[in-house]
C-alpha cells in the first residue's frame, strides 16, 4: 500500500492515512520527487493528521523531502500535526528547520498561494 | 471486644487480666467524664490552643472528642474516631486551626487522663504500671490517628486548591479572529509550563489561530528548564501553523535568558503586550487605519 499523491492545480497533495514503515517513507520520498519534476508543480502539501507519532526517522525524511522538493522547484508545507505530536516532536529535539507547517490542508493551500504569489512579485 | 473491628493489639498480647484492667479503666473514665473533661478544657485554654474558637465551641467539640476517645479505647476500633477527626478537620481547617494545635489538644487529653489514673492508683504502683501498659499503646494510637486524619484532610484541601489555581491560572483568550493571547502570571514551574503548552496547542487547533501572543509580564523569574520549555512551546506552536510572539520580558528575565545561553533564535519577542498585538495584526494581515484618514497608498 502506498500513499496516494493528488494533484490540485499547481500543487501536489500527499495525505498520509496510516503509520508508515521506513521503506514506505522512502518510497513516498522517491514518488514525490519524481512527480514534482514530471508535473512541474510549485508546491507540495503533506498531510500528517492521521499520524499518532512522528519519530526522528519520519521527521528527517520529511525534511529531506522538503529539501529535495525545493531543489526541484517546489515549496513544501506539512499540515495537520496534532498537539500531542507537536509536543513530542519538540521534546525529541528533532531538526524541524527544513519544512514549513500549517494547521490543516486549507491553511496549507493559503500559505502556498501567498508564498508563490510573493515569489512572483519578487521576480517581476 | 467487637470482633468485626480491628483490635488495638493482637489478642495474644492482651491477656484476660489486662482486658479486665482496660474495662476498669474505661468505667473510670466514664464515671469521671465531667471532671476530666473540664480539666482538659482548662488545660487547652491555659496552653492557648484553639484560640480561633469560642469557649462554647471548644466545650462541645471536646465533649464529642472525649466520648469518641473513650469509645475507641473500649472497642479498639479507631474508625469512628477517624471519621469524626476528619469531619472536625473539615470544619476547623478553614478557620485557621494549625496542626500543632490539633496534636496539642489530643496529647493534652492523653496527659489529663493519665494524670487521673496516677491519682486513682497512687496507692498501688504495680497496678498503676499494668494499667498504663494497657492505656498507653491505645492512647498513642488514637493520637496518631487524629493527627494523621487532620494532616490528610489538610493535604486534600491543599490539593484541591492547587488544582483550582492551575485551572484558573492559564486562560487562553481569543482577542480577535485567529489571534490568541496567553497571559502568564505568577510562578512558572515545569509542570505548569507543560500544562500551559498543552492548553495553548489545543486552543490553536480549536480556534484555528494564526498568531499567539504569550505575555510574561507577570512572571518574576525564570530558570533554564522553564526557558527551554518556553522555546519548545514556541516551536510546537509553529508546527501547528501558528506564529508565537513573546512579550513583556522583564530586563531581569532577559538577562537571565542571555546568561543561561538559551537558544532564542526561533523566538519572536516584542517589548510589551501592545507591541505584541500590533505585530500580531501585521502578521495576520490587518492594518489599523484611523477613521477619517485615507489609507496610506504606499503601504497597500
Amino acid at each position: 500500500m502506498s500513499v496516494a499523491i493528488l494533484q490540485q492545480g499547481d500543487y501536489l497533495i500527499a495525505s498520509i492515512q496510516f503509520d508508515l514503515t521506513d521503506s514506505q517513507v522512502l518510497e513516498l520520498r522517491d514518488d514525490l520527487s519524481d512527480r514534482i519534476g514530471r508535473s512541474r508543480v510549485r508546491g507540495l502539501i503533506i498531510d500528517v493528521a492521521a499520524l499518532d507519532v512522528i519519530d526522528s526517522f519520519v521527521a528527517r525524511s520529511l525534511g529531506s523531502i522538503a529539501i529535495t522538493a525545493r531543489l526541484r522547484g517546489a515549496e513544501t508545507v506539512i499540515v495537520g500535526i496534532e498537539p500531542d505530536v507537536a509536543i513530542a516532536m519538540v521534546q525529541f529535539d528533532l531538526d524541524l528547520e527544513p519544512f514549513q507547517t500549517a494547521l490543516d490542508l486549507d491553511e496549507g493551500l493559503t500559505l502556498l498561494d501567498r508564498r508563490i504569489q510573493r515569489d512572483g512579485e519578487d521576480g517581476a | 471486644m467487637n470482633p468485626g473491628n480491628q483490635p488495638l493489639m493482637d489478642p495474644p498480647q492482651v491477656p484476660e487480666d489486662d482486658r479486665l484492667l482496660l474495662h476498669e479503666l474505661i468505667a473510670y473514665l466514664r464515671d469521671h467524664r465531667t471532671k476530666l473533661r473540664e480539666e482538659w478544657v482548662e488545660r487547652i485554654t491555659q496552653a492557648q490552643l484553639l484560640r480561633v474558637m469560642t469557649p462554647k465551641e471548644i466545650f462541645s467539640e471536646v465533649t464529642a472528642v472525649y466520648d469518641n476517645y473513650v469509645d475507641a479505647l473500649e472497642t479498639g476500633s479507631v474508625e469512628t474516631l477517624q471519621a469524626y477527626a476528619r469531619d472536625l478537620s473539615e470544619r476547623i481547617i478553614p478557620r485557621g486551626v494549625e496542626t500543632h494545635e490539633v496534636l496539642g489538644i489530643v496529647l493534652l487529653l492523653r496527659d489529663v487522663l493519665a494524670r487521673g489514673l496516677f491519682v486513682k492508683y497512687a496507692h498501688d504502683a504495680d497496678l498503676l504500671n499494668r494499667i498504663l501498659d494497657a492505656y498507653e499503646p491505645a492512647a498513642n494510637r488514637i493520637a496518631v490517628t487524629v493527627g494523621v486524619s487532620f494532616v490528610e484532610e489538610r493535604e486534600r484541601v491543599i490539593r484541591e486548591q492547587q488544582e483550582a489555581i492551575r485551572e484558573l491560572s492559564t486562560p487562553v483568550l481569543q482577542v480577535q479572529e485567529r489571534l490568541l493571547i496567553l497571559p502568564i502570571i505568577g510562578v512558572l514551574d515545569s509542570s505548569r509550563a507543560r500544562q500551559l503548552t498543552e492548553q495553548l496547542l489545543g486552543a490553536i487547533q480549536a480556534n484555528r489561530a494564526k498568531v499567539v501572543v504569550i505575555d510574561i509580564t507577570g512572571v518574576a523569574t525564570i530558570d533554564l528548564t522553564v526557558a527551554n520549555h518556553l522555546v519548545q512551546t514556541v516551536e510546537a506552536s509553529r508546527l501547528m501553523g501558528a506564529s508565537a510572539i513573546v512579550t513583556g520580558l522583564s530586563s531581569k528575565i532577559a538577562q537571565t535568558l542571555v546568561d543561561l545561553g538559551v537558544d532564542l533564535s526561533m523566538m519572536r519577542t516584542v517589548g510589551d503586550l501592545q507591541g505584541g498585538l500590533e505585530e500580531a495584526e501585521r502578521l495576520i494581515g490587518y492594518r489599523r487605519i484611523e477613521r477619517g484618514k485615507k489609507p496610506n497608498a504606499a503601504a497597500t
